[in-house]
């Protein structure tokens, strides 16, 4: 997992880089950092050790019999054997009957454990959307990474906005499918600090595979820091950093490149104030108002060239958070001052802890 | 031993024109084909349809491995991946795997090893061939208005939300359950009614009582699999909120819907493969089949079990915990008659006379693919550690090495095995066995790298993946190239049969059960002497005759003059 | 019924050539019918599923929606088919006794009943429209509220409001209808569910009817034609199973759907 934890890395504050997913994977699973995934991974290798053995003796004894008793003539016969053999046969029935009820156990009390959550565990609200996750923390902030402490347990509610999607975080050995029209829950309990990824696996449509984003577990004490840090960030920035933040944290950036190459969507790259080609024909000058109608109702004027997929942000955006994204878009086209960086967000170590008290009780 | 009479002595039929030829060359012409209700002309022609099915589900299979050589694009956008693999899925799930072994092999072996001049219900046989057309040019077709990206799973609110002609797909997917259907029913009367003196249930060969278990599934599951289609098109035309969330209906129902068939037709898939396996390593080792009646109960169960599991698809769906647990437990439970089935054909081959003809290396094949298909279910049924393995290419290998290692194996197995009585032509064992082996090793290559990125966090459906997995991509679409030169490898050696090949004899292999006493290939009304109906797994009467390089029936002469 | 001086009627009878004995034929197209009626019936099975997990799931949209059916009219549907499936089971004696004339008589009846159920159906399909009692989004709340609310606010008593987890935009309408409408509580959310499920049911039932009446139709066609007597009577066997069928089916969805309490 290592590749991928680096890739997530990228937006990962400076103090936490020594801690990123280092533990070593075995050759089948990946790092195990939460307390469920040692003892998944021990049942694991007990059925394969089980499997190993029984596929041996099938084998082997397969390729004794082809070899010991190939035929040498065309007339030569079987050797004389009987036609069944109760007891065996009923042997060799129990046998799969008993290792199935044993199997049948044992996974059931691992997914005791990880249907039950302890009842202090801190909440965290997950939705899905394509292609994205919002997680929402107690005090009411958005993120599109998911930050949990280390050593508590963690509760995620989760449902979506559109299709089935589904999350799994494999170093916690963790997956729930995440529907529109209910909540489904899980929960977990990280125990080493680190990024790790976190993937979608209910097939969702063409962004499917890029619906991944990253957990970082804090260190004790830290986790509080950054949720504060971040619940405050947009207060204290200048509109067009601000827009840079929000940008990136509703997701934007998983279909709007700010390189000038075309992906999903079209490039944010001089952007504002451009004149587009308008799929139902015709032309809009990209001013404030379209860029507000194209995040309120992406589908009413989409640009030629691409399908109408994005979801609307309507109830997710404020009309000052739509302001400030204004004010970056303006930055990318040469307008209103200085480009900030969208990619990094100045880490906890900028602030200090006074924010502390903002924090929402963690037990 | 018992005498059947067939056509010869039954008077009432002797009007029966009698062209010394066989059913191949019985009549000329296009119509003679298409509207024949001949069971072995039906066979062949659902064998061509198959094959082009299994030609075209493999070049789908090859440009998704392609794409997946690299992170990213490769070769295509992520919107054509997502056709492709619900192109490859539904086309080989509904126009190869299900039909291939019942409807291509069945339909023309049924009524031979029964000593029947055809299935009970011709009519109704001609009509499943032709509205399996029907079904697939109408999938396919959807191609052509720019395919689908669903799933072959079609799961809602996705399916009925997203673009392109889905309703077109489900409509041909809906027809081809009526081919199924007719398929079975057909199945299930015959061998119920057609069945000769002397051969009682018991009596019968193992592909009989495994297409039996299967014709029961086809009708009891696919029904339910027709309703779920309609209710989508229903859905998706209509907007009638069943299984909308947005309207108050619920998706989950869906996947409970499409389970109950489609895992049931895991069945229809593996049982007659099963079938197929049990005849081939009993005649091929010359030696009678070990626990007869457990494989044939085991039949039987598996088709009874496979009622009581579809609930596994949805381990992680957050359907309720009971349920996970009961679904788990039955899961189980259908493990045990398969186990059963691999340890009697073991016992079938101790002390056998074992020859590795092309058919038993490709059951040979089949008893170790089939072997890991099955332990890792035993991952997948174990709730803790299918949590994490859900939706991952463990799951893709899983089910690629019973569905691929499993039934195609089986399928290619029961090919070469009848395809003497088919077509008359004798085929290069040589070249036969190397197609073998190069199936084999490119299959594991394929698909035992997708087990290890499963495990280790690999999603399936995947279009971009993170670097990590490159190796283990690349790994595998290597042995996806290699898998289909061996298929060619073994296409060739079956064209190069019908072009030049050696005449059969009528029992090349030396097989008791009445199709190889027919004549290579059969005659349009299947026999036209008296039959000696005998265990199916007696071998001792058959001894090898040199000048026609295959077996006779020792006692034949003797049986035939005193009827 | 005293023996008959003349021979009955055998009709065009023929052994295929793959069959040994005619009651090897006659067994064989029976089992095979009662096979494909065992696939409609799980095939319907499928749909009485889904009814029944949003019955026990939304107990108050079925108590309510089902007072906006006509009960009258469906009564007289299940009388018209109960009456057809007598002249139908009579029709096969009738084809067994040689008896030609009322054998294409009695199908004939049938077929009239058929096409009276499909007629007094599609009266009521007619009346569903014209009020916007209709599936999905189709549904028209505000018409209903105008008009009918009152025919169901006594059986709807208790609609509970907890089945839904998460509400969509349509349901926060159709609160807000109510709440500003002279009976509040009358009309549970999602009304329309059980229209898409009544729709879905008694549409595919109608489909089956027609395809019936086509059977019938050449049934009776045949029966015309002197093809059917005492050694010739599976066709007609085989429809009448069919038919039986299709009306047992009614039997299930008419207390199902209009008789709720």
């Amino acid at each position: 997992m290592n590749a991928l934890a680096h890739a997530a890395g990228g937006s990962t504050p400076a103090s936490l880089r020594p801690f990123l997913a280092q533990l070593p994977d075995s050759f089948w699973m990946p790092a195990q950092a939460s307390s469920a995934a040692g003892d998944v991974d021990t049942v694991f290798y007990a059925i394969y050790w089980l499997s190993v053995f029984f596929f041996a003796v099938i084998v082997g004894l397969m390729a004794w019999f082809v070899v010991r008793y190939r035929r040498r003539g065309p007339d030569d016969v079987a050797g004389r054997t009987p036609s069944h053999n109760v007891a065996l046969e009923i042997t060799w029935t129990a046998i799969p009957v008993i290792v199935s009820a044993v199997l049948f156990v044992v996974g059931f009390k691992g997914f005791l454990n990880l249907a039950t959550a302890p009842r202090t565990a801190y909440e965290i609200s997950v939705t899905g959307q394509k292609w994205q996750w919002f997680f929402t923390y107690p005090n009411g902030h958005v993120s599109n990474e998911l930050h949990v402490p280390v050593a508590q347990p963690v509760r995620l509610t989760m449902t979506s906005e559109d299709v089935i999607h589904s999350l799994w975080i494999p170093a916690f050995r963790v997956k729930k499918d995440v529907v529109p029209g209910r909540y489904n829950r899980t929960w977990f309990q990280a125990e080493t600090a680190g990024t790790y990824p976190l993937l979608c696996t209910e097939y969702c449509g063409t962004g499917h595979s890029d619906m991944l984003t990253s957990v970082t577990v804090h260190e004790p004490g830290q986790f509080e820091v950054w949720l504060d840090q971040e619940s405050n960030l947009l207060a204290d920035l200048p509109p067009a950093e601000a827009g840079a933040a929000l940008v990136k944290r509703n997701g934007c950036l998983q279909c709007h490149s700010l390189d000038g190459s075309a992906q999903i969507g079209p490039t944010f790259r001089d952007l504002f104030g451009s004149s587009v080609a308008i799929r139902d024909g015709g032309t809009i000058i990209a001013d404030e108002n379209y860029i507000r109608q194209s995040i309120l109702e992406p589908a009413a004027s989409v640009v030629a060239g691409f399908e109408p997929v994005m979801p609307t942000y309507a109830g997710k955006l404020k009309d000052q958070d739509i302001t400030t994204i204004i004010a970056f878009l303006k930055t990318l086209s040469g307008l209103g001052g200085a480009e900030p960086e969208a990619q990094a967000g100045p880490g906890p170590d900028d602030s200090g802890n006074d924010g502390a008290a903002a924090v929402t009780e963690v037990p | 031993m018992t005498t059947i009479p067939t056509t010869a002595d039954r008077p009432i039929h002797a009007a029966e024109p009698h062209h010394g030829g066989n059913y191949l060359n019985h009549a000329a012409g296009f119509r003679s084909w298409l509207f024949t209700l001949d069971h072995k002309r039906i066979g062949v022609m659902y064998l061509a349809a198959i094959l082009f099915s299994f030609l075209l589900g493999g070049i789908f299979a090859l440009l998704v491995r392609t794409e997946l050589l690299t992170p990213g694009r490769t070769i295509m956008t992520a919107e054509d991946y997502n056709r492709l693999f619900t192109l490859h899925g539904a086309v080989m799930t509904f126009l190869f795997i299900i039909p291939g072994i019942p409807a291509a092999l069945g339909n023309f072996v049924l009524p031979l090893m029964l000593g029947a001049k055809d299935v009970a219900l011709p009519r109704l046989n001609l009509a499943s061939f032709h509205i399996y057309v029907v079904g697939a040019l109408l999938s396919v077709a959807a191609i052509l208005l720019g395919g689908v990206d669903t799933g072959w799973t079609f799961y809602t609110p996705y399916s009925t939300s997203t673009g392109g002609p889905v309703i077109l797909v489900t409509l041909g997917v809906f027809v081809l359950g009526f081919s199924s259907i007719f398929t079975g029913i057909n199945f299930i009367v015959t061998i119920h009614k057609m069945r000769p003196a002397g051969m009682g249930w018991f009596r019968m060969p193992l592909m009989l009582w495994a297409l039996y278990a299967t014709a029961i599934i086809q009708v009891l599951a696919t029904p339910v699999l027709a309703i779920t289609l309609l209710l989508l098109i229903a859905e998706r035309a209509l907007g009638i909120g069943i299984f909308d969330p947005a309207l108050g209906g619920d998706p989950i129902l869906f996947q409970h819907f499409f389970w109950f068939y489609s895992h049931p037709a895991v069945y229809i898939m593996i049982l007659p493969a099963m079938g197929v396996i049990s005849e081939l390593v009993s005649i091929h080792s010359r030696k009678t089949i070990f626990g007869y009646k457990a494989i044939a109960y085991s039949s039987i169960a598996i088709a009874i079990f496979s009622f009581l599991v579809w609930g596994h698809h949805m381990f992680v769906s957050g359907q309720s915990e009971l349920a996970v647990v009961i679904f788990s437990a039955l899961t189980f439970s259908v493990s045990i008659p398969s186990a059963v089935k691999v340890f009697n054909w073991l016992s079938t081959m101790y002390k056998g006379s074992i020859k590795l003809e092309t058919p038993m290396v490709y059951a040979l094949a089949f008893i170790v693919l089939f072997g890991i298909g099955g332990l890792t279910g035993l991952f997948l049924a174990t709730l803790a550690t299918d949590v994490h393995l859900h939706d991952t290419y463990f799951v893709v290998a899983h089910f690629h090495y019973t569905m691929v290692g499993g039934v195609m194996i089986a399928f290619l197995a029961g090919l070469y095995h009848w395809w003497p009585k088919l077509f008359g032509r004798l085929f290069s064992q040589r070249w036969g066995n190397v197609g073998a082996v190069l199936v084999f090793i490119g299959f594991n290559l394929t698909f035992f790298a997708q087990f290890v990125m499963g495990a280790k966090g690999m999603p399936r459906r995947y279009f971009n993946y993170p670097p990590e997995f490159e190796i283990y991509h690349q790994i595998s679409t290597a042995g996806s190239y290699l898998l289909a030169v061996g298929l060619f490898v073994a296409a060739g050696v079956l064209v190069h049969s019908l072009l030049a090949g050696r005449h059969a004899p009528a029992n090349p292999w030396g097989g008791a059960t009445l199709e190889w006493q027919a004549a290579s290939p059969p005659i349009h009304h299947n026999f036209d002497g008296p039959l000696v109906l005998t265990d199916p797994y007696d071998f001792s009467g058959l001894v090898w005759n040199d000048a026609e390089q295959g077996y006779d029936r020792r006692d034949r002469d003797k049986e035939t003059a005193n009827p | 019924m005293s023996a008959t001086a003349t021979p009955r009627y055998e009709g065009k009878a023929r052994l295929a050539h793959y069959f040994d004995t005619r009651a090897q034929q006659y067994d064989s197209h029976k089992l095979g019918m009662w096979l494909f009626l065992v696939t409609e019936v799980l095939m319907f099975g499928g749909l009485f599923c889904a009814y029944a997990i949003y019955r026990a799931n939304h107990p108050e949209i079925f108590l309510y929606a089902h007072t906006l059916l006509d009960k009258n009219l469906g009564a007289i549907n299940t009388v018209v088919l109960l009456f057809s499936s007598f002249t139908m089971a009579w029709s096969v004696r009738a084809a067994m006794l040689g008896q030609r004339r009322l054998l294409a008589g009695l199908l004939a009846i049938t077929l009239l009943c058929g096409f009276a159920f499909l007629g007094i159906k599609g009266v009521e399909y007619n009346h569903k429209w014209q009020h916007g009692l209709l599936w999905g989004d189709r549904f028209d709340y505000a018409a209903l509220q105008e008009h009918g609310a009152g025919a169901g606010a006594a059986a709807a008593g208790g609609a509970g409001a907890e089945g839904q987890a998460v509400m969509s935009e349509l349901d926060r309408a159709a609160e807000v209808t109510v709440a500003h409408g002279h009976e509040p509580a009358a009309i549970p959310r999602n009304v329309h569910i059980f229209f898409g499920i009544y729709f879905v049911m008694t549409g595919l039932h109608g489909i089956h009817v027609i395809a019936g009446m086509v059977v019938i139709g050449w049934l009776l066609r045949r029966a015309v034609r002197s093809d059917f007597g005492s050694r010739n009577y599976t066709a007609v066997d085989l429809g009448g199973l069919y038919w039986h069928l299709v009306d047992l089916i009614w039997i299930f969805l008419f207390p199902l759907l209009y008789l709720i309490h």
